[in-house]
């Protein structure tokens, strides 16, 4: 099952590329100018999006580097103790919504530490894989089209997320 | 509100840097910042012409209309706003499948294609629709098939069975997004109400 569903991820992209162009190719489209012509569209958003995502990325950081992130997770872990929430997740619980790639350097460094087996291992291994950068993700899609009134577009997706979070802690509990 | 959020976490950085003594971890913060959103840019750049332009060939050939045609009705329940919108409807479900698929960074191109299909459709640009907030909190509890990342990690780690999480990530991704969607729903409708008086 796992063997053909990685097989199945690596066939994705070049399938889909193939399929497309054959197709292209069999309704009679030039699929070179076609291609160049879509790609020239591609080149204008990448240059819309560049000042948000350095935006974004200057605000996260300045939070990660001041050491105020780190801060923030030891005034948080007396209220994960209250829930009952391993502290040792806080660190992630707070990074994945804002950055990808640092939370992806944590859950190395924290699975090395901890074990990919263990408990927490599990848990932050979930959590990564089954949450997105929310942050990011809402600031760098509505940045690209310009919307400034996003309404409660964050508060919908930080419920969403807190509800992944409690989910992944409570199913790694009671699916070892 | 991303106004706040932004101007609090620089004001939040820079006060416990100057406190704690790392205003030079700070500075140094901003410069690489700056470099870092132009490699990224630069990677995403590649991707996002090369997806780009293979969208536009499928589009073309009619691949798109295909798709929409066979989805509409989960769609049109989901999105009312773009009955009837072939580009935007496909977009949305292409940058979902991507999504769904993990391939990450051919989703993020996907995603902003999508947005762009849904801002014609906007009447007040400067605000967003309600076809883009779904379309944002889905996507930012994104179901995941595979996360392959998360797996090469978990096996450089040692795990013994690094993918012997994935029912558990489905689990989890399935309530977050199903919590979006739900949420979603709690929040238009109050909005509304909100409205009327």
């Amino acid at each position: 099952m796992i063997l053909i569903m990685n097989w199945f991820s690596k066939f994705a992209i070049p399938g889909l590329i193939v399929i497309i162009l054959i197709l292209g190719a069999f309704r009679n489209i030039p699929v070179f100018d076609a291609f160049i012509e879509g790609a020239k569209e591609g080149l204008t958003t990448t240059v819309k999006i560049l000042p948000v995502i350095i935006g974004i990325l200057l605000g996260i950081n300045i939070l990660k580097e001041s050491g105020a992130l780190d801060m923030i997770v030891l005034l948080l872990s007396p209220i994960a103790d209250l829930f009952g929430f391993p502290k040792e997740i806080l660190p992630m619980a707070l990074l994945r919504p804002v950055s990808g790639s640092a939370s992806l350097g944590l859950l190395n460094q924290q699975l090395k530490e901890y074990g990919p087996d263990s408990y927490i291992g599990k848990t932050i291994s979930v959590m990564m894989g089954s949450t997105e950068t929310i942050f990011y993700t809402i600031a760098v899609y509505f940045g690209a089209v310009g919307v400034k009134e996003t309404k409660y577009t964050l508060w919908i997706a930080l419920i969403a997320g807190l509800a992944g979070l409690i989910s992944a802690i409570i199913i790694c509990r009671i699916m070892p | 509100m991303l106004n706040y959020i932004w101007l609090g976490m620089i004001l939040l950085g820079v006060i416990w840097g100057t406190i704690t003594g790392r205003l030079g971890n700070v500075t140094q913060a901003v410069i690489t910042s700056a470099e870092e959103g132009v490699s990224l840019c630069a990677v995403l750049l590649g991707v996002m012409c090369m997806w780009s332009g293979i969208m536009k060939v499928a589009e073309r050939s009619g691949l798109i209309n295909v798709i929409t045609r066979s989805s509409k009705g989960f769609l049109s329940l989901l999105f009312p706003e773009v009955l009837g919108n072939r580009s935007a409807m496909g977009a949305i479900l292409l940058c979902f499948a991507a999504n769904f698929l993990g391939l990450g960074n051919a989703a993020t191109p996907l995603g902003i294609k999508a947005m762009e299909e849904l801002q014609k459709l906007n009447k007040r640009k400067n605000t967003a629709t309600d076809s883009m907030i779904l379309f944002m909190v889905i996507n930012a509890s994104c179901i995941q098939l595979i996360p392959t990342n998360v797996i090469a990690l978990r096996n450089a780690a040692g795990s013994a069975d690094a993918s012997g999480i994935l029912p558990q990530v489905w689990i989890s991704s399935l309530i977050s997004t199903l919590t979006a969607v739900i949420f979603y729903y709690i929040f238009t409708a109050m909005d509304k109400r909100r409205r009327l008086i």
